[in-house]
Protein backbone atom coordinates (compact mmCIF):
# COMPACT_ATOMS: atom_id res chain seq x y z
CA UNK A 1 0.00 0.00 0.00
CA UNK A 2 1.13 3.96 -0.59
CA UNK A 3 3.09 5.08 2.33
CA UNK A 4 1.13 8.19 2.16
CA UNK A 5 -2.31 6.53 1.52
CA UNK A 6 -1.56 4.47 4.31
CA UNK A 7 -1.11 7.63 7.00
CA UNK A 8 -4.42 9.06 5.81
CA UNK A 9 -6.53 6.10 5.93
CA UNK A 10 -4.99 5.84 9.76
CA UNK A 11 -5.51 8.79 10.75
CA UNK A 12 -8.97 9.05 9.11
CA UNK A 13 -10.05 6.32 11.07
CA UNK A 14 -8.84 8.05 14.29
CA UNK A 15 -11.37 10.73 13.72
CA UNK A 16 -13.78 8.06 12.68
CA UNK A 17 -13.08 6.59 16.44
CA UNK A 18 -13.53 9.67 17.68
CA UNK A 19 -17.00 10.25 16.33
CA UNK A 20 -18.37 6.91 16.97
CA UNK A 21 -17.18 7.25 21.00
CA UNK A 22 -18.73 10.63 21.40
CA UNK A 23 -22.06 8.98 20.91
CA UNK A 24 -23.94 11.98 22.44
CA UNK A 25 -21.99 14.69 20.12
CA UNK A 26 -22.60 12.73 16.98
CA UNK A 27 -26.40 12.23 17.91
CA UNK A 28 -26.58 16.30 18.35
CA UNK A 29 -24.15 16.43 14.88
CA UNK A 30 -26.61 14.51 12.84
CA UNK A 31 -30.36 15.52 14.23
CA UNK A 32 -29.95 19.12 14.87
CA UNK A 33 -30.06 20.33 10.93
CA UNK A 34 -32.96 18.02 10.84
CA UNK A 35 -34.94 18.82 13.72
CA UNK A 36 -34.28 22.53 14.00
CA UNK A 37 -34.03 24.23 10.78
CA UNK A 38 -36.18 21.53 8.59
CA UNK A 39 -38.61 20.09 10.72
CA UNK A 40 -39.48 23.07 13.02
CA UNK A 41 -38.72 25.74 10.68
CA UNK A 42 -40.23 24.12 7.53
CA UNK A 43 -43.48 23.71 9.07
CA UNK A 44 -43.56 26.71 11.61
CA UNK A 45 -43.16 28.77 8.02
CA UNK A 46 -45.43 26.77 6.15
CA UNK A 47 -48.30 28.84 5.91
CA UNK A 48 -46.44 32.37 6.77
CA UNK A 49 -44.54 31.76 3.77
CA UNK A 50 -45.71 33.06 0.10
CA UNK A 51 -45.84 30.41 -2.64
CA UNK A 52 -45.35 33.66 -4.95
CA UNK A 53 -42.15 34.95 -3.38
CA UNK A 54 -40.88 31.15 -2.80
CA UNK A 55 -41.50 30.10 -6.72
CA UNK A 56 -41.62 26.57 -4.62
CA UNK A 57 -44.10 24.16 -4.15
CA UNK A 58 -44.29 24.38 -0.83
CA UNK A 59 -41.77 25.89 2.32
CA UNK A 60 -40.33 22.44 2.72
CA UNK A 61 -39.28 22.13 -0.44
CA UNK A 62 -37.58 25.74 -0.79
CA UNK A 63 -36.00 25.09 2.59
CA UNK A 64 -34.36 22.07 1.89
CA UNK A 65 -31.35 23.64 -0.60
CA UNK A 66 -31.21 25.63 2.90
CA UNK A 67 -30.66 23.17 4.84
CA UNK A 68 -28.94 20.77 2.71
CA UNK A 69 -26.25 24.08 2.08
CA UNK A 70 -26.30 24.82 5.94
CA UNK A 71 -25.30 21.75 7.15
CA UNK A 72 -22.34 21.93 4.90
CA UNK A 73 -21.51 25.08 6.07
CA UNK A 74 -21.45 24.22 9.81
CA UNK A 75 -19.65 20.93 8.76
CA UNK A 76 -16.73 22.61 6.92
CA UNK A 77 -16.57 25.72 9.42
CA UNK A 78 -16.17 23.13 12.54
CA UNK A 79 -13.87 21.25 10.58
CA UNK A 80 -11.34 22.43 11.85
CA UNK A 81 -12.22 21.40 15.98
CA UNK A 82 -10.24 18.42 16.37
CA UNK A 83 -7.36 19.93 14.73
CA UNK A 84 -7.43 23.26 17.05
CA UNK A 85 -7.73 20.63 20.38
CA UNK A 86 -4.87 18.09 18.65
CA UNK A 87 -3.03 21.69 18.70
CA UNK A 88 -3.53 22.78 22.45
CA UNK A 89 -3.18 19.43 24.19
CA UNK A 90 0.32 18.52 22.14
CA UNK A 91 -1.04 15.60 20.03
CA UNK A 92 -0.90 17.35 16.31
CA UNK A 93 3.13 18.25 17.94
CA UNK A 94 3.46 14.13 18.57
CA UNK A 95 2.48 13.94 15.49
CA UNK A 96 4.39 16.00 13.81
CA UNK A 97 7.57 14.41 15.67
CA UNK A 98 6.76 11.14 13.10
CA UNK A 99 8.22 10.88 9.59
CA UNK A 100 4.67 10.99 8.61
CA UNK A 101 4.23 13.46 4.95
CA UNK A 102 3.05 16.57 7.07
CA UNK A 103 -0.04 16.70 4.47
CA UNK A 104 -1.47 13.67 5.84
CA UNK A 105 -2.95 15.10 8.44
CA UNK A 106 -4.59 17.75 6.57
CA UNK A 107 -6.02 15.06 4.01
CA UNK A 108 -7.42 12.84 6.85
CA UNK A 109 -9.34 15.96 7.91
CA UNK A 110 -10.67 16.94 4.77
CA UNK A 111 -11.24 12.65 4.06
CA UNK A 112 -13.55 12.53 7.41
CA UNK A 113 -15.51 15.71 6.55
CA UNK A 114 -16.41 15.11 3.22
CA UNK A 115 -17.78 11.57 4.57
CA UNK A 116 -19.33 12.60 7.15
CA UNK A 117 -20.64 15.55 5.25
CA UNK A 118 -21.98 13.69 2.49
CA UNK A 119 -24.36 11.06 4.79
CA UNK A 120 -26.01 14.08 6.39
CA UNK A 121 -26.85 15.72 2.99
CA UNK A 122 -28.41 12.25 2.60
CA UNK A 123 -30.26 12.18 5.63
CA UNK A 124 -31.55 15.02 5.21
CA UNK A 125 -32.77 15.12 1.59
CA UNK A 126 -34.17 11.67 3.49
CA UNK A 127 -35.88 13.63 5.64
CA UNK A 128 -37.52 15.98 3.07
CA UNK A 129 -38.48 13.23 1.34
CA UNK A 130 -40.74 11.75 4.39
CA UNK A 131 -42.34 15.40 4.42
CA UNK A 132 -43.32 15.06 0.97
CA UNK A 133 -39.76 16.49 -1.18
CA UNK A 134 -39.00 14.65 -3.84
CA UNK A 135 -35.72 16.08 -5.92
CA UNK A 136 -37.11 16.60 -9.58
CA UNK A 137 -34.28 15.53 -10.59
CA UNK A 138 -34.06 11.88 -9.20
CA UNK A 139 -30.89 10.00 -8.58
CA UNK A 140 -28.70 12.00 -10.59
CA UNK A 141 -29.58 15.59 -9.11
CA UNK A 142 -28.79 14.13 -5.67
CA UNK A 143 -25.10 13.06 -7.17
CA UNK A 144 -24.80 16.62 -8.56
CA UNK A 145 -26.04 18.18 -4.99
CA UNK A 146 -23.64 16.05 -3.11
CA UNK A 147 -20.72 16.89 -5.27
CA UNK A 148 -21.46 20.48 -5.29
CA UNK A 149 -22.18 20.18 -1.56
CA UNK A 150 -18.44 18.51 -1.19
CA UNK A 151 -16.78 21.03 -3.17
CA UNK A 152 -18.16 23.84 -0.98
CA UNK A 153 -17.21 22.02 2.06
CA UNK A 154 -13.52 21.80 1.20
CA UNK A 155 -13.38 25.55 0.86
CA UNK A 156 -15.10 25.51 4.51
CA UNK A 157 -12.90 22.87 6.23
CA UNK A 158 -9.39 24.93 4.86
CA UNK A 159 -10.83 28.05 6.44
CA UNK A 160 -11.89 26.45 9.35
CA UNK A 161 -8.03 24.54 9.46
CA UNK A 162 -6.51 27.83 8.66
CA UNK A 163 -8.35 29.44 12.02
CA UNK A 164 -7.36 27.00 14.16
CA UNK A 165 -3.28 26.64 13.26
CA UNK A 166 -4.04 30.60 13.39
CA UNK A 167 -5.74 31.58 16.76
CA UNK A 168 -4.30 31.79 19.94
CA UNK A 169 -7.15 30.07 21.83
CA UNK A 170 -9.91 27.93 21.04
CA UNK A 171 -11.80 30.87 22.85
CA UNK A 172 -10.99 33.18 19.61
CA UNK A 173 -11.82 30.10 17.51
CA UNK A 174 -15.46 29.55 18.65
CA UNK A 175 -16.22 33.65 18.77
CA UNK A 176 -15.27 33.61 14.99
CA UNK A 177 -16.97 30.98 14.44
CA UNK A 178 -19.75 32.02 15.60
CA UNK A 179 -19.23 35.19 13.63
CA UNK A 180 -19.29 33.46 10.59
CA UNK A 181 -22.22 31.46 10.56
CA UNK A 182 -24.84 33.67 10.98
CA UNK A 183 -24.50 35.78 8.74
CA UNK A 184 -23.54 33.33 5.82
CA UNK A 185 -26.93 31.94 6.49
CA UNK A 186 -29.15 34.70 6.88
CA UNK A 187 -26.76 36.70 3.87
CA UNK A 188 -28.10 34.01 1.68
CA UNK A 189 -31.06 33.02 -0.06
CA UNK A 190 -31.19 29.66 2.90
CA UNK A 191 -34.41 30.80 4.44
CA UNK A 192 -35.52 33.18 2.06
CA UNK A 193 -35.47 34.16 -1.41
CA UNK A 194 -32.95 37.36 -2.95
CA UNK A 195 -35.85 38.72 -4.49
CA UNK A 196 -38.11 39.07 -0.70
CA UNK A 197 -34.36 40.79 1.13
CA UNK A 198 -34.16 43.81 0.94
CA UNK A 199 -31.58 45.90 -1.38
CA UNK A 200 -28.44 45.91 1.05
CA UNK A 201 -28.79 42.13 1.79
CA UNK A 202 -29.67 41.50 -1.64
CA UNK A 203 -26.59 43.32 -2.72
CA UNK A 204 -24.22 41.28 0.48
CA UNK A 205 -25.91 38.07 -0.43
CA UNK A 206 -24.55 38.34 -4.35
CA UNK A 207 -21.26 38.00 -2.95
CA UNK A 208 -22.13 34.95 -0.44
CA UNK A 209 -20.90 32.01 -2.60
CA UNK A 210 -23.69 29.97 -0.16
CA UNK A 211 -25.79 32.30 -2.04
CA UNK A 212 -24.22 30.57 -5.81
CA UNK A 213 -24.83 27.26 -3.85
CA UNK A 214 -28.31 26.91 -2.82
CA UNK A 215 -29.05 28.31 -5.99
CA UNK A 216 -27.89 25.89 -7.60
CA UNK A 217 -29.08 22.80 -5.49
CA UNK A 218 -32.56 24.57 -4.54
CA UNK A 219 -34.10 23.73 -8.68
CA UNK A 220 -32.11 20.41 -8.58
CA UNK A 221 -34.87 19.69 -5.94
CA UNK A 222 -38.39 21.75 -6.98
CA UNK A 223 -37.67 22.32 -10.73
CA UNK A 224 -35.24 20.18 -12.85
CA UNK A 225 -32.49 19.86 -15.12
CA UNK A 226 -33.56 22.51 -17.43
CA UNK A 227 -33.11 25.65 -14.90
CA UNK A 228 -31.05 23.79 -13.08
CA UNK A 229 -28.22 22.88 -15.24
CA UNK A 230 -27.08 26.84 -15.99
CA UNK A 231 -27.26 27.30 -12.25
CA UNK A 232 -25.08 24.60 -11.83
CA UNK A 233 -22.56 25.74 -13.88
CA UNK A 234 -22.32 29.37 -12.10
CA UNK A 235 -21.89 27.14 -8.64
CA UNK A 236 -19.05 25.22 -9.71
CA UNK A 237 -17.44 28.35 -11.63
CA UNK A 238 -17.85 30.18 -7.81
CA UNK A 239 -16.87 27.20 -6.00
CA UNK A 240 -13.74 26.80 -8.15
CA UNK A 241 -12.58 30.31 -7.01
CA UNK A 242 -13.64 29.89 -3.22
CA UNK A 243 -11.76 26.73 -3.31
CA UNK A 244 -8.65 28.19 -5.00
CA UNK A 245 -8.47 30.84 -2.20
CA UNK A 246 -9.62 28.56 0.94
CA UNK A 247 -6.81 26.27 0.26
CA UNK A 248 -4.25 28.68 -0.94
CA UNK A 249 -4.53 30.94 2.56
CA UNK A 250 -5.36 26.86 4.57
CA UNK A 251 -2.00 25.84 3.44
CA UNK A 252 -0.08 29.36 4.37
CA UNK A 253 -1.32 28.91 7.43
CA UNK A 254 -0.72 25.30 8.20
CA UNK A 255 3.05 26.26 6.73
CA UNK A 256 3.42 28.89 9.17
CA UNK A 257 2.08 26.68 11.85
CA UNK A 258 3.63 23.30 11.87
CA UNK A 259 6.75 24.20 8.98
CA UNK B 1 28.82 8.75 12.66
CA UNK B 2 30.08 11.70 14.84
CA UNK B 3 31.11 11.27 18.36
CA UNK B 4 28.40 12.87 19.53
CA UNK B 5 24.34 12.24 19.91
CA UNK B 6 23.32 15.36 19.51
CA UNK B 7 25.19 18.07 18.62
CA UNK B 8 23.67 21.65 19.55
CA UNK B 9 25.44 24.96 18.50
CA UNK B 10 24.64 28.94 18.89
CA UNK B 11 20.61 28.18 18.86
CA UNK B 12 18.48 30.54 18.83
CA UNK B 13 14.78 31.32 18.85
CA UNK B 14 12.58 34.37 18.78
CA UNK B 15 8.76 34.28 19.40
CA UNK B 16 7.11 37.63 18.53
CA UNK B 17 10.21 39.63 19.62
CA UNK B 18 10.75 37.59 22.76
CA UNK B 19 13.75 35.69 22.32
CA UNK B 20 12.97 32.10 24.25
CA UNK B 21 16.67 30.69 23.29
CA UNK B 22 19.72 32.37 23.08
CA UNK B 23 23.27 31.47 21.98
CA UNK B 24 22.66 28.11 23.15
CA UNK B 25 25.10 25.29 22.55
CA UNK B 26 25.44 21.75 24.12
CA UNK B 27 26.27 18.61 23.45
CA UNK B 28 24.74 14.70 24.21
CA UNK B 29 26.99 12.11 24.37
CA UNK B 30 25.41 8.61 23.25
CA UNK B 31 24.04 6.59 26.04
CA UNK B 32 23.45 9.29 29.06
CA UNK B 33 20.49 10.77 30.13
CA UNK B 34 20.40 14.34 29.50
CA UNK B 35 18.03 16.68 31.44
CA UNK B 36 17.38 20.07 30.58
CA UNK B 37 16.71 21.90 34.08
CA UNK B 38 14.90 25.05 34.36
CA UNK B 39 12.03 26.57 35.82
CA UNK B 40 8.50 27.22 33.39
CA UNK B 41 9.45 29.72 30.03
CA UNK B 42 13.13 29.20 30.80
CA UNK B 43 12.92 27.75 27.16
CA UNK B 44 13.72 23.97 27.60
CA UNK B 45 10.63 23.02 25.81
CA UNK B 46 11.53 25.37 22.82
CA UNK B 47 14.64 23.84 22.51
CA UNK B 48 13.05 20.19 22.67
CA UNK B 49 10.83 21.30 20.06
CA UNK B 50 13.45 22.15 17.71
CA UNK B 51 15.25 19.02 18.50
CA UNK B 52 12.25 16.98 17.59
CA UNK B 53 11.79 19.00 14.42
CA UNK B 54 8.12 20.70 15.15
CA UNK B 55 9.80 24.14 15.33
CA UNK B 56 12.45 25.57 13.39
CA UNK B 57 15.38 27.52 15.34
CA UNK B 58 15.71 30.98 14.35
CA UNK B 59 19.27 31.23 14.52
CA UNK B 60 22.16 28.21 14.81
CA UNK B 61 22.47 24.48 14.11
CA UNK B 62 21.60 21.32 15.88
CA UNK B 63 22.78 17.91 14.74
CA UNK B 64 20.96 14.51 15.74
CA UNK B 65 23.09 11.68 15.09
CA UNK B 66 24.88 13.82 12.14
CA UNK B 67 21.66 15.12 10.79
CA UNK B 68 20.70 18.37 10.61
CA UNK B 69 17.16 18.66 12.28
CA UNK B 70 15.79 21.27 10.06
CA UNK B 71 17.54 20.52 6.65
CA UNK B 72 17.42 16.27 6.94
CA UNK B 73 13.68 16.80 9.61
CA UNK B 74 12.58 13.47 7.74
CA UNK B 75 15.94 11.51 8.69
CA UNK B 76 15.64 12.65 12.22
CA UNK B 77 12.28 11.99 12.94
CA UNK B 78 13.37 8.43 12.12
CA UNK B 79 15.87 8.25 14.44
CA UNK B 80 13.77 9.89 17.49
CA UNK B 81 11.65 8.70 19.54
CA UNK B 82 8.87 11.47 21.76
CA UNK B 83 7.09 11.14 24.84
CA UNK B 84 4.75 14.31 25.00
CA UNK B 85 3.42 15.36 28.40
CA UNK B 86 0.32 13.04 29.31
CA UNK B 87 -2.00 15.86 28.22
CA UNK B 88 -1.38 14.98 24.25
CA UNK B 89 -3.05 11.83 24.89
CA UNK B 90 -6.58 11.15 22.71
CA UNK B 91 -9.15 10.18 25.43
CA UNK B 92 -11.58 8.58 22.88
CA UNK B 93 -8.74 5.91 21.87
CA UNK B 94 -7.69 3.02 24.08
CA UNK B 95 -4.05 2.58 24.95
CA UNK B 96 -3.86 -0.19 22.26
CA UNK B 97 -5.38 2.13 19.28
CA UNK B 98 -2.67 4.61 20.24
CA UNK B 99 -0.01 2.32 19.50
CA UNK B 100 -1.55 0.64 16.22
CA UNK B 101 -1.89 4.25 14.97
CA UNK B 102 1.73 5.42 15.62
CA UNK B 103 2.80 1.70 13.73
CA UNK B 104 0.89 2.18 11.01
CA UNK B 105 2.46 6.11 10.67
CA UNK B 106 6.25 4.38 11.20
CA UNK B 107 4.88 1.34 8.45
CA UNK B 108 6.26 -0.96 10.58
CA UNK B 109 4.79 -4.03 9.07
CA UNK B 110 1.64 -5.74 10.68
CA UNK B 111 2.47 -8.50 12.33
CA UNK B 112 6.18 -6.77 13.67
CA UNK B 113 4.09 -4.04 14.52
CA UNK B 114 1.81 -6.42 16.90
CA UNK B 115 4.95 -8.18 18.50
CA UNK B 116 6.10 -4.88 19.23
CA UNK B 117 2.86 -3.74 20.67
CA UNK B 118 2.49 -6.66 22.70
CA UNK B 119 6.19 -6.87 24.29
CA UNK B 120 5.83 -2.50 25.09
CA UNK B 121 2.59 -2.72 26.69
CA UNK B 122 4.52 -5.33 29.33
CA UNK B 123 7.44 -3.35 29.40
CA UNK B 124 5.27 -0.38 30.77
CA UNK B 125 2.83 -2.44 32.25
CA UNK B 126 -0.10 -1.75 30.53
CA UNK B 127 -1.26 -5.39 29.62
CA UNK B 128 -4.36 -5.04 31.44
CA UNK B 129 -5.53 -1.79 30.41
CA UNK B 130 -4.88 -1.96 27.18
CA UNK B 131 -8.02 -2.06 25.72
CA UNK B 132 -9.50 0.77 27.97
CA UNK B 133 -9.97 4.12 26.60
CA UNK B 134 -7.74 6.27 27.68
CA UNK B 135 -10.23 8.37 29.15
CA UNK B 136 -10.33 6.32 32.37
CA UNK B 137 -6.43 6.29 32.72
CA UNK B 138 -4.64 7.63 35.61
CA UNK B 139 -1.82 10.39 35.09
CA UNK B 140 0.82 7.52 35.43
CA UNK B 141 -0.84 5.47 33.33
CA UNK B 142 -1.01 7.66 30.19
CA UNK B 143 2.92 8.31 30.77
CA UNK B 144 3.48 4.94 30.70
CA UNK B 145 1.30 4.80 27.42
CA UNK B 146 3.41 7.97 26.23
CA UNK B 147 6.75 6.17 26.80
CA UNK B 148 5.39 2.98 24.45
CA UNK B 149 4.14 5.12 21.97
CA UNK B 150 7.83 6.92 22.50
CA UNK B 151 9.59 3.70 22.05
CA UNK B 152 7.67 1.93 19.25
CA UNK B 153 9.97 3.28 16.24
CA UNK B 154 12.75 1.81 18.30
CA UNK B 155 14.31 5.28 18.47
CA UNK B 156 18.16 6.00 18.88
CA UNK B 157 17.19 8.86 21.04
CA UNK B 158 14.35 9.10 23.14
CA UNK B 159 12.84 12.90 24.27
CA UNK B 160 11.04 12.93 27.37
CA UNK B 161 9.17 16.65 28.16
CA UNK B 162 8.45 16.85 31.84
CA UNK B 163 8.36 12.98 32.46
CA UNK B 164 7.35 12.93 35.74
CA UNK B 165 5.05 16.26 36.19
CA UNK B 166 2.49 16.05 38.82
CA UNK B 167 2.79 12.66 39.05
CA UNK B 168 2.50 10.91 42.36
CA UNK B 169 5.98 9.74 44.38
CA UNK B 170 5.20 6.15 43.47
CA UNK B 171 5.06 6.99 39.95
CA UNK B 172 7.70 8.83 39.99
CA UNK B 173 10.24 6.30 41.12
CA UNK B 174 8.48 3.53 38.39
CA UNK B 175 9.04 5.81 35.38
CA UNK B 176 12.31 6.68 36.61
CA UNK B 177 13.32 3.10 36.46
CA UNK B 178 12.00 2.63 33.27
CA UNK B 179 13.95 5.24 32.06
CA UNK B 180 17.38 3.71 33.32
CA UNK B 181 16.12 0.49 31.98
CA UNK B 182 16.16 1.95 28.34
CA UNK B 183 19.27 3.93 28.75
CA UNK B 184 20.90 0.22 29.82
CA UNK B 185 19.28 -1.02 26.51
CA UNK B 186 21.71 2.09 24.72
CA UNK B 187 19.34 4.27 24.27
CA UNK B 188 20.21 7.71 24.58
CA UNK B 189 17.63 10.22 26.49
CA UNK B 190 16.97 14.15 26.69
CA UNK B 191 14.21 14.93 29.43
CA UNK B 192 13.49 18.35 30.04
CA UNK B 193 12.70 18.71 33.66
CA UNK B 194 11.95 21.28 36.45
CA UNK B 195 11.97 19.28 39.22
CA UNK B 196 15.76 19.18 41.26
CA UNK B 197 15.56 15.92 42.44
CA UNK B 198 15.03 14.49 39.16
CA UNK B 199 17.84 16.08 37.64
CA UNK B 200 19.90 14.65 40.50
CA UNK B 201 18.64 11.07 40.25
CA UNK B 202 18.60 10.58 36.90
CA UNK B 203 20.26 12.51 34.84
CA UNK B 204 23.87 11.91 33.96
CA UNK B 205 24.65 15.42 32.69
CA UNK B 206 22.29 18.74 33.05
CA UNK B 207 21.60 22.23 32.03
CA UNK B 208 20.44 24.06 33.98
CA UNK B 209 19.01 26.50 31.68
CA UNK B 210 17.06 30.02 32.79
CA UNK B 211 15.72 33.02 30.42
CA UNK B 212 16.86 31.07 27.99
CA UNK B 213 20.26 30.71 28.26
CA UNK B 214 22.53 27.93 29.68
CA UNK B 215 23.78 28.89 33.21
CA UNK B 216 25.88 26.14 33.77
CA UNK B 217 25.81 22.60 32.55
CA UNK B 218 27.57 19.40 33.94
CA UNK B 219 27.51 16.40 36.15
CA UNK B 220 25.11 16.83 39.27
CA UNK B 221 27.79 15.83 40.98
CA UNK B 222 30.60 18.18 39.67
CA UNK B 223 27.95 20.96 39.58
CA UNK B 224 27.53 20.28 43.21
CA UNK B 225 31.53 20.21 43.93
CA UNK B 226 31.82 23.27 42.18
CA UNK B 227 29.85 25.65 44.60
CA UNK B 228 33.55 25.09 47.04
CA UNK B 229 32.23 22.31 49.37
CA UNK B 230 30.12 21.33 51.95
CA UNK B 231 27.98 24.54 53.44
CA UNK B 232 27.78 25.86 57.09
CA UNK B 233 25.23 28.63 58.28
CA UNK B 234 25.76 30.65 61.02
CA UNK B 235 22.83 32.87 62.33
CA UNK B 236 23.42 34.81 65.16
CA UNK B 237 21.41 36.50 67.88
CA UNK B 238 23.46 39.39 67.63
CA UNK B 239 24.22 40.34 64.05
CA UNK B 240 26.16 43.49 63.69
CA UNK B 241 28.04 44.49 60.78
CA UNK B 242 31.13 44.76 63.46
CA UNK B 243 30.48 41.49 64.76
CA UNK B 244 30.20 39.79 61.19
CA UNK B 245 33.59 41.20 60.15
CA UNK B 246 35.78 40.27 63.16
CA UNK B 247 34.51 36.92 63.17
CA UNK B 248 34.50 36.21 58.79
CA UNK B 249 38.36 37.57 59.83
CA UNK B 250 39.08 35.27 62.65
CA UNK B 251 37.22 32.12 60.77
CA UNK B 252 39.08 33.13 57.57
CA UNK B 253 42.80 31.58 59.31
CA UNK B 254 41.28 28.04 59.93
CA UNK B 255 42.88 25.91 57.48
CA UNK B 256 39.85 23.80 56.04
CA UNK B 257 38.08 26.75 55.21
CA UNK B 258 37.36 27.34 51.82
CA UNK B 259 35.06 31.00 51.86
CA UNK B 260 33.30 32.84 53.25
CA UNK B 261 30.04 35.12 52.37
CA UNK B 262 27.48 36.90 54.24
CA UNK B 263 23.89 35.56 54.82
CA UNK B 264 20.80 37.60 56.35
CA UNK B 265 21.73 37.50 60.35
CA UNK B 266 24.63 35.56 59.95
CA UNK B 267 27.69 33.90 57.60
CA UNK B 268 27.66 30.88 54.91
CA UNK B 269 30.93 29.12 55.52
CA UNK B 270 32.43 26.77 52.92
CA UNK B 271 34.37 23.62 53.97
CA UNK B 272 35.88 20.63 53.21
CA UNK B 273 34.17 18.45 55.70
CA UNK B 274 32.19 18.88 58.95
CA UNK B 275 34.57 16.91 61.31
CA UNK B 276 37.11 19.36 61.97
CA UNK B 277 35.16 22.20 61.28
CA UNK B 278 32.40 22.58 63.30
CA UNK B 279 33.80 22.59 66.76
CA UNK B 280 36.79 25.31 65.44
CA UNK B 281 34.08 27.12 64.30
CA UNK B 282 32.06 27.03 67.02
CA UNK B 283 34.92 27.81 69.15
CA UNK B 284 36.39 30.88 67.00
CA UNK B 285 32.83 32.18 67.47
CA UNK B 286 32.68 31.93 71.10
CA UNK B 287 36.76 33.47 70.98
CA UNK B 288 35.34 36.42 69.46
CA UNK B 289 32.03 36.54 71.64
CA UNK B 290 29.18 36.64 69.42
CA UNK B 291 26.25 34.34 70.37
CA UNK B 292 25.12 31.77 67.86
CA UNK B 293 21.36 31.38 67.50
CA UNK B 294 21.84 28.58 65.23
CA UNK B 295 24.12 26.57 63.01
CA UNK B 296 22.82 24.53 60.19
CA UNK B 297 25.54 21.84 58.36
CA UNK B 298 24.23 20.55 54.65
CA UNK B 299 26.28 19.34 51.90
CA UNK B 300 25.39 21.38 48.57
CA UNK B 301 22.50 20.66 46.48
CA UNK B 302 21.00 21.31 43.22
CA UNK B 303 19.05 23.76 44.41
CA UNK B 304 21.91 25.97 45.70
CA UNK B 305 23.78 25.24 41.70
CA UNK B 306 20.89 26.67 40.96
CA UNK B 307 20.43 30.09 43.20
CA UNK B 308 24.34 30.41 42.49
CA UNK B 309 23.87 30.43 38.67
CA UNK B 310 20.94 32.07 38.21
CA UNK B 311 20.30 33.99 41.58
CA UNK B 312 16.98 32.81 42.84
CA UNK B 313 15.77 28.87 43.80
CA UNK B 314 13.84 26.88 41.84
CA UNK B 315 11.53 25.63 44.13
CA UNK B 316 9.63 28.30 46.07
CA UNK B 317 10.12 31.15 43.96
CA UNK B 318 8.05 31.60 40.59
CA UNK B 319 9.68 32.78 37.59
CA UNK B 320 10.10 36.79 37.39
CA UNK B 321 8.20 37.86 34.45
CA UNK B 322 10.22 38.68 31.35
CA UNK B 323 12.10 41.97 31.33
Amino acid sequence: MNEQMQEVLALTNRWVKRLSREKFSMLFTLAQPMIFWLIFFGNLFQRAADIQVLQAPNYMSFLAAGVVVMTVLNNGLAGGIDLLFDKENGFLERLMSTPIRRSSVILSRFLFVMAITGMQILVILAVAFLFGVIPETGMLGITVILLIGMLFGVGLTAISMAMAFTVKSHGDFFSMLGFLSLPMIFLSSALVPLAAMPGWMQALAFFNPMTWVIDAVRPLIISGWSQALPQVGMALVVLIAFDALCLYGGAKAFKRSVG
Amino acid sequence: MSTAAIEVSHLGKVYDAVEAVKNLSLTVQHGEIFGLLGPNGAGKSTTLRILITTLSPTTGTATILGHDVVKEADTVRRLIGYVAQERAIDRFLTGREHLLLFAELYHIPKQEALNRIAALLKLVNLEDDADRVAKGYSGGMKRKLDIACGLLPNPKILFLDEPTLGLDVQSRLNIWEHIRKLQQQGITIVITTNYLDEADQLCDRIAIIDRGEIRAMGSPKDLKASLGGDGIWLTLSDATPKALEQLTTALEGLPFVRGIRPRENGLDIRVDGPEKALPAIMETTHKVGCLLDGIEYHRPRLDDVFVAHTGRSLTNEPAPPEA
